[in-house]
């Protein structure tokens, strides 16, 4: 009995200052320890709408101990007004790349952005307004306001400082590509490497003039805005022009009215051109739906009613390629593809004759006209290919000895 | 005439490629809003030319169902499916068009269980496509259809639990054909069609590519 009383006594005493401990330090507000900086700027690369707010990470950070910033028009204001409330154990400066780069104290501190004119929604505020920010902190009912006001006023940049490489890398290949047709005005005999998608197209006309079928043309799903409808275009005014000289019939779906619109223009031109404006018949160049499955089963049903001798698709295609290139392959028609969507080019391959993979859409253009100017374009995109072949090899030995820097340089923001 | 139809357009095509390329560098808000109202410009054409697709839409299917050219029963259906849906349209569940759409009327129905399992249908049948263009590939006639018909069957293995039970080497396998060579080239292309895309944006800013305006220069 006695020893019990004694392993209960001395349990007692060593127990005493645990209990105030822990008592005190979960009442006191001391025991949240606030961050040592807290700073305010206006975010640089922006419109000029929002301010950012940096402060040192606290130990005390946890998922249940809060960070709220309060923002007021005066810094003697009440600092009533709550601009954001986020937990402690995030946002952090990594989440910033484009202000901070990839440092590695950058998980040491938080970062947020603060858009003032929503938080003040419906206030009439001056275009030269500062905002000041207090930063408080809470766990529970505790709650540490630091004493440091932060202040900042926002305000458009007028260059994306982070973009600088992407408009050099733009320039360098803007100058290239200019240099190449200025070059190719002075020496038009440029050697083109054979694209078989592209000589077989006179095959596919001639044999739909024999035929006496149709050629049926059609484009992709993107609107005129995409460069890959552009490069459509053009070919399709180059197929126009041949089509009108072999006297063979040209249909044209559509499934964007604008598209459409110009692509009536450039086959008429072209018939024009071709002294045969006569054959040009504005029917042939039609909208058959304007969303994707009808496009499909209009063009679909075309295919099989009218059976065309030749097929083009090209463009930019989506989940419509392999059903309008099967169904064109099912009807026996030659078929040529050409389309930068590289989720869609194994299906072209796959069912049709030939394709155009790529930028090879691109250089049709060229490769129809022979026009030297425009040859020359091809030329300088393997100048540009023979220096990006340069950048990767040189990021790799760079990477393999442990230079990375390489990594971020071309990092578009 | 030349001058409205070539000069102007080459004009309107430089001044707005060089505008909009520059605007993507510069942040500030007055770029902005010239962005918003380039798009919205955008939207308002793409409002007008509305009319002009459903013109040769209407305009195809009535000469078709006039000469009575084979299958002119579809631009029947054509002009059945629009009247009925711009009737339902115009109804708006008895609200009618000058207020605010109405849900759940007849016009939500028809698209829900008209258009849309339509759609759906048309979409399942790819299916049925991609197998029968699997069939046509897979025949290893030559060394390079045999390679890709090996990779086929490992990726596809690899992407099912019983590759897993087969080996736990083939999601592996899978996993570094799709990481490896298949990026590499599905890189290569976009560098490709990215260099292309650059070039042709400065042909037409240029005026070097004309096609788009109609004839060959």
């Amino acid at each position: 009995m006695n020893v019990l009383k004694k392993s209960f006594f001395i349990t007692t005493i060593f127990s005493i200052p645990f209990f105030i401990t822990t008592v005190l330090f979960a009442q006191l507000p001391a025991f949240i320890i606030p961050p040592a900086e807290f700073n305010a700027f206006d975010t640089p690369n922006d419109a000029g709408e929002t301010i950012s707010l940096t402060w040192s990470a606290s130990p005390s950070d946890a998922p249940d101990v809060f960070y709220i910033l309060y923002i007021d028009k005066d810094k003697n204001g009440a600092f009533e007004k709550e601009a954001i409330r986020i937990k402690s154990n995030t946002s952090y400066r990594t989440g910033a790349p484009e202000i901070y780069g990839y440092k590695k104290g950058n998980g040491n501190y938080h970062y947020v952005q603060i858009f003032p004119r929503k938080v003040f929604n419906g206030e009439t505020i001056d275009k030269r307004q500062v905002y000041y920010f207090k930063l408080a902190m809470v766990a529970g009912d505790s709650k540490i306001i630091l004493d440091t006001i932060a202040s900042a006023r926002p305000h458009g940049n007028w260059l994306h400082m982070k973009k600088i490489n992407n408009f050099v890398i733009m320039v360098m290949l803007s100058a290239i590509i200019l240099y190449f047709i200025v070059h190719a005005r002075r020496n038009p005999n440029m050697f083109l490497r054979k694209i078989g998608g592209l000589d077989a197209v006179d095959d596919a006309l001639g044999r739909a003039t024999e035929m006496g079928k149709p050629v049926l043309f059609v484009h992709g799903l993107t609107s005129m805005g995409s460069i890959s409808t552009i490069a459509a275009i053009s070919i399709l005014g180059k197929i126009a022009r041949k089509i009108a000289d072999y006297d063979a019939n040209l249909k044209v779906v559509n499934n964007d009215p604008i598209v459409m619109s110009v692509s009536q223009e450039v086959v008429k031109e072209s018939y024009l051109e071709a002294g045969r404006p006569d054959a040009y018949n504005p029917d042939n160049v039609f909208l058959v739906a304007s969303e994707q499955f009808p496009y499909v089963a209009a063009v679909g049903g075309i295919m099989t009613r009218e059976r065309p001798a030749a097929n083009f698709f090209v463009g930019y295609f989506y989940a419509e390629a392999l059903i309008l290139a099967e169904t064109g392959a099912s009807t026996g028609a030659i078929q040529i593809a050409g389309t930068d969507a590289y989720t869609q080019l194994p299906f072209f391959i796959t069912t049709c004759d030939y394709t155009l993979i790529g930028e090879e859409l691109y250089a049709a253009s060229a490769y129809l006209s022979r026009e030297p100017m425009l040859m020359g374009t091809l030329r300088a995109q393997d100048a540009g290919k023979g220096l990006l072949f340069f950048i990767l090899i040189l990021g790799t030995i760079l990477a393999s000895f442990g230079l990375t820097f390489i990594t971020h340089l071309f990092e578009a923001f | 005439m030349n001058f409205l139809k070539r000069t102007i357009p080459l004009i309107i095509a430089f001044v707005m490629g060089v505008l909009m390329a520059m605007q993507y560098y510069v942040p500030h808000k007055l770029s902005q809003d010239l962005l918003e109202v380039v798009s919205r410009w955008d939207r308002i054409i793409a409002g007008f030319a509305v009319f002009i697709g459903a013109y040769s839409l209407f305009h195809l299917h009535w000469t078709r169902i006039k000469r009575k050219v084979e299958g002119w029963g579809y631009s029947v259906f054509v002009y059945f499916g629009a009247i009925i849906t711009l009737i339902f349209g115009f109804l708006n569940g008895g609200k009618f068009f000058w207020n605010d759409k109405q849900e759940g009327t007849m016009f939500d129905w028809l698209y829900s269980y008209v258009q849309v399992p339509a759609g759906a249908t048309i979409f399942s049948i790819l299916a049925f496509f991609i197998a029968s263009a699997a069939y046509r590939t897979f025949r290893a006639r030559t060394n390079e259809s045999t390679v890709l018909l090996i990779a086929a069957v490992i990726v596809m293995l690899g992407r099912v639990p019983i590759g897993n039970y087969i080996s736990h080497y083939i999601p592996a396998v899978a996993d570094w054909i799709m990481a490896v060579p298949n990026l590499a080239a599905k890189r290569g292309i976009l560098l490709g069609v990215s260099l292309g895309a650059i070039a042709t944006s400065l042909k037409i800013i240029f005026g070097i590519e004309r096609s788009y305006l109609g004839g060959g220069d």
